[in-house]
């Protein structure tokens, strides 16, 4: 804590722009992402596009992994939900992209709602074991419903527009993805410190304890499985809209894995972690192609070495995250801070 | 009519595979109540030893399962050694996710080591399908059900009646009192560990020997879930049956609900099965009641 930050009440120890000096700093940022895409190439856009989506995602399986303590393998699903959602009402019944997404979230609640129920007789291991099992599910509906999401061929979605301008390109686009992450973020930190929040952090505690305080465990399960899919089905409606086709492919077990990884690897229970994990995970793998162009260069036919090489990676972050800095990067950037801010007199 | 025994039949003999795999499973859950998402990959990898073996080093048969088996022994105690000890004690979240990052990463070294191509496996039992009048069982199912009933009984025998077998059940039912009995607990978790993984490549080897070896034939050992939840996370019996009930329904799916939707049904059954039997009886049919309502 800084030296002079006595904090007198509750409220202002729960304040999210604790001080001027984070207050500045957050400014600055905001004008960096503000300004950033008129200096950054095609494809830094592109990758900050796909940063954007990551992190809502991420922040909504955070919202029910991390804070609610209930684990799911099927966070995928539920984005494909939302992609096909908005895929379908904006091909086949002629809605607008903008009404298209909330829908998305709906929908993709709704489905959430329904695998949630689960979790009300079943935890842990078991609930496990059920969002695995709805991912397969799933992704079996995303393929075999074939007069609803056009099979393996999938979907082409029209680009998003506002009156006469068409968002078709990376540029214009990053301000749809801005505009609905600092939304999402802006909310899911305000959510954690209501009612709801505080009530989800008991549940993941002590769910006993939880429901003898008066906390309606029916009510606030099936709440963070909404608003984990909400969030999901966000992000699966930008995303594909962003890609402008949609095809099962999109959707298989192994992103439920990528976006498990995220909060694994940013922090669980953390909404900055959130934000650290899918920046990291999603700049992880372009770094990996980035270094096989290099490899190509020097050791021609090497290459392929790297297209596994993703994979493993992700799954040696979630092992070594685990055992050795289980709150993850949110948690080191918490020590580097606190590093800075004492230094050079820290004790 | 025919139709209908000969898909019992086979399904009783894939299922005779999943209860196989569903015992590496329950080995690993029940003395250290982990459940090992990563058993398609050590299925996998398994497979792919012994297939190395036998194309590469031009092994016979017994030398590569003994080779494969060893293999097993080693991975099993490199895993529970370095990844999961770390993590007693941590809430049981970390566990599950911590064996889904490592099997993240055996399926992309065995991609790395072994390329994705698609591979037929040597023969390795003799061709003729075995006919029993009113079905005929292809050689593969029908060793691969040998294979299965044999590992079983094996490992049955071991837990019912040796010492090691006995001290595993205690660790199961209670660690306190098994560690304070001189039972090391820290031993019995490895060796279930290396028991699970025998479990598993036996399952891989056999499996790979049916239907050809690819990177892919991980994903088998999420189907054998529903086998566990079907028969009780924590019961042998259960695993068994529960084997042999998907399997049946498995096949009786392809049969009968495949052709109305144009296929695939037969792969995504079991999951739907899964869901089903967590919704009305979580602890499956001869699994322990703990009856948790919150």
């Amino acid at each position: 804590m800084r030296c002079g930050d006595f904090k007198e009440t509750y409220i202002k120890d729960e304040e999210i722009f604790q001080s001027l000096f984070v207050k500045f700093w957050l400014g600055l940022f905001f004008v960096f992402l503000m300004v950033f895409p008129f200096v950054a190439s095609a494809y830094l856009l592109y990758i900050a596009n796909m940063i954007g989506f990551a992190i809502i995602g991420a922040i909504g399986l955070n919202l029910l992994t991390g804070f609610t303590g209930q684990i799911s393998l099927g966070h995928a699903a539920f984005v494909g939900v939302g992609a096909y959602t908005s895929a379908i009402l904006v091909t086949r019944l002629g809605f607008s992209f903008w009404l298209s997404v909330p829908c998305a979230g709906l929908v993709a609640a709704l489905a959430g709602l329904i695998i949630g129920i689960p979790s009300l007789r079943v935890k842990g291991l078991y609930l496990c074991i059920a969002t695995l099992a709805s991912q397969f599910i799933f992704e079996f509906i995303f393929i075999h419903w074939e007069s609803m999401t056009n099979g393996i061929t999938g979907i082409h979605i029209p680009p998003p527009r506002i009156g006469g301008f068409e968002f078709m390109t990376e540029r214009s686009f990053y301000w749809i993805t801005l505009f609905f992450v600092v939304l999402g973020v802006g909310y899911a930190r305000n959510l954690i410190r209501t009612r709801m929040g505080r009530a989800f952090v008991a549940i993941r505690d002590r769910d006993l304890s939880a429901e003898i305080i008066g906390i309606n465990l029916f009510r606030y399960k099936l709440s963070a499985f909404a608003i984990s899919s909400f969030y999901a089905g966000v992000a699966g409606a930008l995303w594909v809209t962003f890609l402008k086709v949609v095809t099962p492919d999109h959707f298989p077990f192994i992103l439920s894995i990528q976006y498990l990884a995220m909060i694994i690897v940013g922090g669980l229970g953390s909404i900055l972690g959130s934000i650290f994990g899918a920046v990291f995970i999603t700049l992880a793998p372009e770094l990996l192609n980035y270094l096989s162009e290099v490899v190509k260069q020097f050791a021609p036919g090497n290459e392929e070495i790297f297209v596994p090489m993703k994979e493993v990676i992700f799954g040696l972050l979630i092992v070594l995250f685990l055992i050795f800095e289980p709150r993850g990067l949110a948690e080191i950037w918490n020590r580097i801070k606190n590093f800075f801010r004492l230094w050079p007199f820290s004790y | 009519m025919e139709i209908l025994i000969q898909v019992i039949v086979t399904g009783l003999a894939t299922g005779g595979l999943y209860g196989l795999i569903a015992l590496g499973f329950v080995l690993i859950y029940k003395a250290t109540s982990v459940l090992n998402l990563a058993m398609g990959e050590f299925m996998t990898l398994g497979a792919f030893v012994c297939f190395t073996a036998l194309t590469q080093l031009k092994a016979p048969f017994y030398l590569s399962l003994i080779l494969t088996l060893a293999a097993a022994v080693v991975l099993g105690i490199l895993v529970e050694r370095l990844i999961l000890r770390p993590l007693i004690g941590e809430p049981i979240i970390s566990a599950i996710m911590v064996t889904i990052g490592l099997g993240v990463i055996l399926k992309g070294l065995i991609y790395m080591v072994w390329t994705p191509t698609f591979r037929n496996f040597p023969e390795i039992f003799p061709p003729e399908p075995l006919n029993l009048n009113f079905a005929v069982v292809p050689s593969g199912l029908w060793w691969g059900f040998f294979f299965a009933i044999i590992g079983m009984t094996i490992f049955l025998l071991i837990f019912k009646f040796s010492r090691t077998g006995v001290a595993m059940r205690a660790v199961a039912s209670d660690q306190q009192a098994a560690l304070s009995m001189g039972i090391s607990v820290r031993w019995v978790f490895a060796l279930a560990w290396c028991f699970g993984a025998m479990a598993s490549v036996i399952g891989g080897i056999v499996i790979g020997n049916i239907s050809g070896i690819s990177v892919y034939m991980g994903d088998i050992g999420l189907k054998v879930l529903a086998v566990i939840i079907l028969g009780g996370l924590d019961s042998i019996g259960g695993a068994i049956l529960g084997g042999f009930i998907i399997g049946i329904l498995e096949n009786l799916t392809g049969l009968y609900i495949d052709p109305l939707i144009g296929g695939g049904a037969k792969n995504v059954a079991p999951f739907f099965i899964l869901v089903f039997i967590l919704m009305i009886r979580p602890y499956g049919l001869f699994g322990k009641r703990i009856i948790e309502r919150v």
